[in-house]
């Protein structure tokens, strides 16, 4: 016993002390692949305005970014955080309070989002709200005359074969919810979603786990309809121009908000403070929208700066979508545990 | 001088040259394997501050549902039909090498039959995705020659795997049989022909008893990693790409349950042990 513990503190120390020897100006950042952080033009203007010099790293599922934070303490000055995972983030002591005054854009960011008692605990703050977006369907348009309106899309007998969704309990258990008409974070009838899940499975063609297995899905025209992320399905039509369009359902979505958290040990916080402050600068923003293609900004200036009829202004800040979506609330490891046994099971069953 | 003496003296001259070997392996394979089989039975990593006790449940996790019963026995199953596959295509392909080509040739199919592992494994998984695939390489390609349209759709499916797999391990039994194969004298053959044997009786009574240690060799060497892949069924398998290699990998890296991802790839390492103890004596007599 005293042995692991011994093994695990050298590592530990090997680890934090390469963390040293890099220069103190660098500033490591842990996020989604070409999510915005790693925009080269961004990187560029940032770098040149405050001398810091970014490094990205990138996970491709939150428990890889939790697993990242916990097995390289002391490596990385800011990480991206969905704001239902930052509870355990916290719990776990791998994130510290941001003092918000530092961050001059801060300020703008809509009061219901800033003082998510989801990123704020005994009165600090330990994420500081960047883009909410929606976890809804996405469609390749060659395959449709007309977009569809109901999630039932991806259970038609038509489009078996071509329908993909994320590998991912949480998500495929919170769209059970929606397309079974539940409450994504008060599952009370699971029997009810696995027997929606369990009726899609032979409509997939495959599991994405990264934005780029879901472009190259279409842009091979191998799927009609799937599980997409808002911001993503914006992504490859600015960026990729893939012919691809959101669609919001109407038995629901689920709403996700994403948040920029300084993880403990980090040796660069000054950096770590000018880097989120620029992340949720508008003028970023309006660049990353028109240029690449991006979620809601949770800064209302920046979602101000933007065209009036844009999709992020126009359709995801109407009222009428905002009646449909649902937050994601955080979820216990018990329910994480429970929700992956039963993804695991309906994977198997396929065969 | 005793033999025993002998022995030593033997010995301590080899010391320098043995101890490099063994100090890497005490150090790179039995460390963290050893620290892999304690996590194994805690209850959670000791990492940021949080509590932990020994426990024997990742191990009755396994036994609790038939989850991992069903996929250990659709993961044992892939690795017979690879191994099978690789032995079908390696063992004409290394006689051939061994006994029908010389000189130059023997070189150049030798060096075609190596190539894949000089490629990165990723690299192949993904070039297999594009050929097989609808639209892909081999749809178009087959459509071009045929006088009517066939649809190749073999992406994300259970042929997939294979094919992926086949082509990774299919080297390993070529260079086994055909270690074995040229080791096998060509006057023995040409005896047992001026004795009467039909080629089938050749192969069947001489070269194939002579060739098993290679074939033997071959399908251990594949059949173990096997067991156990996770990148080709997650890339190629698609929905039906859930294996037990899958599922340890979702352990480490998707849900951070280490110790339980630890005690199913112990339990997998004691049934490949199992299979291989229990079929020794079968390998053995076959061999003689």
């Amino acid at each position: 016993m005293k042995r692991s513990t011994r093994l695990l503190t050298v590592t530990a120390l090997l680890a934090s002390a390469l963390t040293v020897s890099a220069s103190a100006a660098e500033l490591h950042v842990l996020n989604w692949k070409g999510y915005g952080a790693d925009e080269p033009w961004a990187i560029e203007a940032f770098e040149k305005a405050t001398g810091h010099k970014v490094v990205n790293d990138f996970f491709n599922s939150e428990q890889e970014m939790l697993t990242k934070l916990r097995t390289n303490p002391g490596l990385y000055d800011v990480v991206m955080i969905n704001a239902a995972f930052t509870g355990q983030a916290i719990d776990e002591n791998l994130i510290q309070p941001i003092d918000t005054s530092k961050i001059p854009n801060a300020a703008d960011i809509s009061a219901e989002k800033a003082q998510s008692p989801m990123l704020n605990r005994d009165g600090k703050t330990f994420g500081v709200p960047w883009v909410w977006g929606l976890t809804a369907l996405a469609i390749n348009d060659k395959s449709f005359d007309t977009p569809p309106t109901s999630i039932s899309v991806m259970w038609d007998e038509a489009r078996k074969g071509r329908v993909i969704i994320r590998d991912d309990a949480v998500e495929a258990i919170q769209f059970g919810a929606i397309a079974s008409g539940q409450n994504i974070n008060d599952i009370k009838d699971m029997e009810a979603v696995k027997a929606k899940l369990t009726s899609l499975m032979p409509q997939i063609r495959t599991f994405w786990s990264s934005e780029n297995d879901w472009n190259q899905m279409v842009a091979s025209n191998q799927i009609d309809v799937g599980t997409y992320w808002s911001g993503s399905a914006d992504r490859a039509k600015t960026q990729f121009k893939l012919p691809v369009s959101l669609v919001i359902p109407e038995e629901g979505a689920v709403a996700w908000l994403d948040a920029f958290s300084v993880p403990v040990g980090s040796d660069n916080v000054e950096g770590a403070e000018a880097f989120i402050n620029y992340m949720i600068d508008p003028e970023f923003y309006v660049e990353w929208v028109t240029k690449v293609g991006a979620p809601v900004s949770a800064n209302d200036k920046a979602l101000a700066a933007l065209p009036e009829d844009s999709f992020n202004r126009a359709v995801m800040g109407s009222p009428e979508v905002a009646k449909r979506i649902q937050f994601q609330a955080p979820i216990t490891d018990e329910q994480r545990e429970s929700y992956l046994a039963v993804w695991q099971e309906l994977k198997v069953n396929v065969k | 001088m005793t033999s025993a003496q002998a022995a030593r003296k033997g010995i301590r001259p080899a010391l320098p040259l043995l101890a490099p070997a063994y100090l890497w392996l005490t150090v790179a394979i039995f460390l963290p394997l050893s620290a892999m089989a304690f996590f194994s039975f805690m209850t959670d990593l000791p990492m940021a501050g949080r509590e932990w006790s020994l426990t024997l449940k990742n191990y009755a996790a396994f036994f609790s549902t038939s989850l991992y019963l069903t996929l250990l026995w659709s993961s044992l199953r892939l690795g017979l039909e690879v191994t099978a596959w690789c032995l079908v295509i390696g063992f004409p392909a290394a006689y051939v090498l061994a006994k029908v080509l010389k000189g130059r040739a023997r070189e150049a199919i030798f060096l075609l039959v190596i190539l894949p592992f000089w490629s990165n494994g990723l690299v192949r998984i993904f070039s297999w995705a594009m050929v097989l695939r609808e639209g892909g390489i081999l749809d178009t390609a087959l459509n071009a020659v045929l006088p009517f349209t066939v649809s190749i759709d073999l992406m994300y499916s259970y042929p997939a795997v294979i094919i992926g797999l086949v082509h990774s391990y299919v080297p390993y039994m070529v260079l086994t049989c055909y270690l074995t194969l040229q080791a096998i004298d060509d006057s023995l053959i040409e005896a047992a022909r001026s004795l009467g044997a039909s080629r089938r009786q050749v192969l069947r009574r001489l070269i194939l008893p002579l060739a098993m240690p290679g074939i033997v060799a071959g399908a251990v060497l594949i059949f173990v990693p096997v067991v156990g892949s996770f990148m080709e069924p997650r890339i190629l398998g698609g929905r039906t790409g859930t294996f037990y290699g899958t599922v340890i990998e979702d352990q480490f890296v998707a849900v951070f349950n280490w110790p339980l991802g630890a005690a199913l790839s112990f339990i997998l390492l004691a049934v490949v042990l199992l299979i291989l103890a229990a079929s020794a004596p079968i390998l053995r007599r076959a061999q003689q």
